[in-house]
């Protein structure tokens, strides 16, 4: 301790005048970003006045949305972007998490570099080519083969129930799970390959085998920064919007099939915005923009929080054996 | 007396040879250190005794590494069941971060393709190995909680003792000692004379002081070439070949 001091106190008279204004540099640019969001934030707020002063909490729970009468209730839209959301992450998960242990653990070297580089291509492709192939050839093929498939062997679920369409929750969830795949994927596998060698050379040299390294030394490194990228995959999935337009039927229903149409947060604002002429139908839109807003930032906020418990909690490992 | 036999080992690194025709014959219950510059294939030399040199992509090996009359690399023969029988330590002590110390020490006993223990089984040999390493008493309060916090002497003895664990015929260590101070480092060395009774211990050492107090027998390896093997007596006092003599000496390898 005391000798931990002292080395302090040697080095102070050593520090580059360059380091204080690097800091001052850096805690400004976080705070500027801090700010940003605030700002941003209360912006939507003051624009959404009149939809809250009308419905307040009512808002979030009414079903009805009618511009016309000039009633709104956004619980269709919330419910099918988080619905779409969690389904298009369930769908995403083993397959991102499977890409990324094959590319970075077990792929041979050549092949790594191929498939690396066309899943980096995937994520950069633009969201309304998605849509236009979702809309195009997925939707059909689901309204053909998938979807009768479905309903014949698990129709006895409420899930697989009802008319079917091609277009609707499932389609959305499909292209979601498309969308942020590559994405998860891409950062999965360098976080992946970014766990020391010297753990992996620890687990092999007791005799493991390669999916045992990868079980028991690389994945429990690696959870944090995995969580990490599903959460940004999180992220893209709230806030997606062409693609998901163009696939899930726009229709404000909420139904248990995973067959019906339905609507998003982000959908209801692009077809509608353009069209919306009384201020409250305006306010209404960007209330919904609010909502989106805090749902975000609250999904990212229990990621951090689990991140965190994660790294506290340190002992509960995946190696349920011991 | 069992042990490892080395034949005309030869080891590449894509196009590189780095090991050339190394014949040697490490005694069992016996402390052999292996010396040379850095960058001479000494840690090479260890990782083809336990099949790990091969993991590395384009890495290949030729030559006989026989271990109690099994030629490890014989077609047919599972490299895993070879790094089993041939412990490892490293030269930072890589622990398991999120594993608490009985996981670390009891991992190798989970992995699959061994009998399973029950509890009580593995509870006793991961006691033992931490016994054996003398950790025991230091850290039988905090069993199931991380290893942050211990010294890094302790760390590498832990280290020690996740290998014992699985009771291993021949321990390799490479540069054990190097990221320890001294006191951790004799520590360590204490640990080899007593494990030597029952083992067959390799010790790649940049410190030749280290080499002359532990080892029996001592490897001189200059580029990739066995320059020198004896006793260790032998080696130090009375080098047959110059370039071992300057490199004990300090006078250039
Ligand atoms: N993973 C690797 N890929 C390619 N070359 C390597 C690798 N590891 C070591 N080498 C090379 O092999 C030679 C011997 O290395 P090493 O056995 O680690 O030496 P030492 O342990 O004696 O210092 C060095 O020239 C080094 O550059
Ligand atoms: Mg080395």
């Amino acid at each position: 301790m005391a000798v931990k001091q002292q080395r302090q106190k040697m080095r102070r008279p050593c520090i580059d005048p360059g380091d204080g204004v690097l800091q001052g540099l850096a805690i400004l640019s976080a705070l500027g970003l801090l700010l940003l969001v605030f700002l941003i934030g209360l912006q939507i707020w003051r624009a959404a006045g009149p939809s809250l002063t009308r419905f307040g909490w009512s808002f979030i729970f009414s079903r009805t949305w009618d511009p016309v009468a000039g009633v709104f209730g956004a619980l269709p839209y919330i419910y099918g972007t988080l619905i779409t959301t969690l389904l298009g992450l369930i769908l995403a998960a083993p397959l991102s998490l499977g890409a990324a242990i094959f590319l970075a653990e077990l792929a041979p070297r050549p092949l790594r570099t191929v498939l690396g580089f066309l899943v980096d291509m995937l994520a950069a492709i633009p969201s309304i080519v998605y849509g236009l192939w979702g809309n195009f050839v997925l939707a059909p093929w689901l309204l053909r083969f998938l979807e009768p498939w479905l309903g014949q062997h698990f129709g006895w679920l409420p899930l697989f129930q009802g008319p079917m369409y091609g277009t609707g929750i499932l389609a959305a969830a499909i292209i979601l799970a498309i969308m942020i795949s590559p994405l998860v994927t891409a950062i999965s596998r360098e976080v992946l390959a970014l766990v020391p060698t010297g753990q992996r050379e620890a687990l092999q040299a007791l005799g493991a085998t390669p999916w045992e390294v990868v079980r028991v030394a690389v994945l429990p490194s690696a959870r944090t920064g995995i969580i990490g990228a599903f959460t940004l995959g999180l992220g893209k999935a709230l806030g997606e919007t062409m693609a998901v337009t163009l696939v899930i039927g726009n229709r404000p229903e909420i139904s248990w099939s995973l067959f019906a149409p339905a609507h998003t947060m982000t959908s209801v604002i692009i077809n509608e915005f353009a069209e919306a002429i009384t201020s409250l139908h305006v306010a209404a839109l960007i209330h919904i923009a609010l909502l989106l807003f805090l749902v975000t930032l609250l999904v990212n906020i229990l990621a951090r929080l689990l991140i965190y418990r994660m790294e506290r909690g340190g002992k509960d490992g995946m190696m349920h054996e011991l | 007396m069992a042990g490892i036999q080395v034949e005309a080992l030869h080891a590449w690194y894509g196009r590189d040879l780095i090991l050339k025709q190394v014949d040697l014959v490490f005694p069992g219950k016996a402390i052999t250190a292996v010396i040379g510059p850095s960058g001479c294939g000494k840690s090479t030399l260890l990782r083809c005794l336990n099949r790990m040199h091969e993991l590395v992509p384009g890495a290949r090996v030729a030559g006989r590494v026989v271990l109690n009359e099994t030629d490890i690399y014989h077609y047919g023969v599972n490299p895993v069941e070879i790094r089993r029988r041939v412990g490892m330590v490293f030269q930072n002590p890589n622990i398991f971060p999120t594993m608490t110390i009985f996981q670390n020490v009891g991992v190798g006993l989970a992995l699959a393709g061994r009998q399973r223990y029950r509890h009580r089984q593995l509870e006793t040999r991961v006691v033992k190995s931490l016994q054996q390493v003398g950790l025991w008493e230091e850290v039988k309060d905090r069993l199931h909680r991380t290893a942050t916090g211990l010294s890094a002497g302790q760390l590498q003895r832990l280290c020690i003792a996740r290998t014992l664990a699985v009771e291993p015929e021949v321990l390799l260590m490479d540069e054990p000692c190097s990221a320890l101070d001294p006191i951790a480092a004799i520590r360590i060395e204490e640990l080899m004379r007593e494990l030597k009774a029952s083992y067959t211990i390799i010790l790649v050492t940049h410190n030749m002081q280290q080499a002359a107090r532990v080892a029996d027998f001592t490897a001189f390896i200059s580029r990739g070439e066995l320059i020198e093997y004896g006793s260790t007596p032998e080696v130090f006092l009375r080098p047959r070949d110059l370039r071992t003599e300057r490199y004990i000496t300090g006078t250039g390898g």
